[in-house]
């Protein structure tokens, strides 16, 4: 058997929040197994091209993955543009980000490839997505939020109908296990928030794992960005795969990070 | 982290998209993470007609001084193309200056 395994990947269609039909981007791993399942949250920009590289990623590490496109109600012409629109509308609603990553989870559940381990990762807008899912949904197994700002909300005027409560208000209800990854340069999430973030997990006994790094600011994993770090993004995604494999039982290829 | 962060200008005027020339109406402006650019941050601005559903745009990303230092040469360009369209025309071997169209 090959050391690499293939993978396949593809766009889909999934029901999301109140059924609602639209497109994922979806990617597994072809051998015949069983596999845990990560839904990817993309960024406030949109369903782009790197968050697919992330979803086979994951395939390529012996998940199956699956992005849902959280503007698809926009329609279907080019994911920038639809960004662009979901913009300056305010963005999407939590209730109905939340309602899309179910229909993520679901999907993968249904798979008869599934372990029926459910992880849930979020870069930027899509880490505040991933910790407020995780406080709001059962059955997730993991959740990994990367430099999500906004879980604290320091001015009551971002709370908004759209916005309604600020996530880290709801981190009580967090069941599952949470890693959290950080560059210290960051300005949103701040290095401050993040570590207020950490005071509320310790408070409520939470399990959870943070990870800060020097030398890295906002979307430091982001290889289409001059944000990218390699030496500090190299060891973000092993503490990601780690982590998921200690909690998603994952029978994944012990691929090395890349 | 993305701002959500959108200042909004209504405009009267027209740009050239991926369907040709259309009639704007608005331009959205924001400086946030972007979509194409590598920079972290960009001045972005979509150029809309939100009368006719903003489905269509003219999109640009910009660095933060590249838009300070265009937001200085519209200005420029203003001041000194109204000054030219107002002057006197002058004509004859001594003129310096001229206006066309």
């Amino acid at each position: 058997m090959s050391y690499y395994q293939g993978l396949q990947a593809e766009t889909l269609t999934i029901r999301g929040h109140n059924g609602d039909q639209g497109e994922a981007y979806y990617a597994r791993p072809t051998r015949a197994e069983k596999f845990p399942g990560v839904v990817v949250v993309h960024h406030l920009p949109g369903w782009d091209e790197w968050i697919m590289e992330v979803v086979r990623k994951f395939a390529h590490h012996g998940y199956a993955a699956i992005s849902p496109h959280l503007y698809f109600r926009e329609g279907t012409d080019s994911p920038d543009d639809i960004g662009a629109r979901v913009r300056s509308a305010g963005g999407v609603a939590d209730a109905q980000v939340v309602g899309d990553v179910a229909g993520g989870m679901a999907f993968l559940r249904a798979q008869p490839n599934s372990n029926g381990k459910i992880g849930l990762i979020g870069f930027c807008s899509g880490g505040r997505h991933a910790y407020l899912a995780a406080c709001s949904l059962s059955g997730v197994d993991a959740v990994v939020d990367c430099w999500g700002g906004n879980v604290i909300v320091d001015n009551p005027k971002d709370l908004n109908a759209k916005r309604p409560v600020a996530p880290i208000d709801l981190t009580e209800k967090l069941n599952s296990p949470l890693l959290g990854v950080f560059g210290n340069d960051d300005a949103n999430p701040t290095a401050d928030q993040v570590n207020r973030t950490e005071a509320v997990l310790k408070k409520l006994g939470k399990n959870y794992e943070f990870h800060r790094y020097d030398g890295a600011g906002h979307a430091f994993f982001n290889t289409t960005r001059d944000a990218y770090r390699p030496e500090q993004a190299v060891d973000g995604w092993r503490k990601v795969f780690d982590f998921y494999g200690r909690y998603l039982a994952a029978s994944a290829a012990n691929v090395a990070a890349e | 982290m993305c701002s959500y962060i959108v200042e909004k200008a209504a405009l009267v005027g027209s740009a050239k998209g991926r369907k040709g020339w259309m009639r704007i109406d608005t331009a959205n402006v924001y400086f946030d993470h972007p979509y194409y650019s590598t920079l972290d941050h960009v001045l972005a601005i979509d150029f809309t007609n939100e009368g006719e559903g903003g489905r269509d745009r003219v999109a640009i990303e910009l660095s933060a001084d590249s838009a300070r230092a265009l937001v200085e040469r519209i200005q420029a360009a203003l001041a000194s193309g109204e000054a030219a369209h107002a002057a006197p025309i002058t004509v004859g071997a001594d003129s310096k200056q001229s206006r066309a169209g």
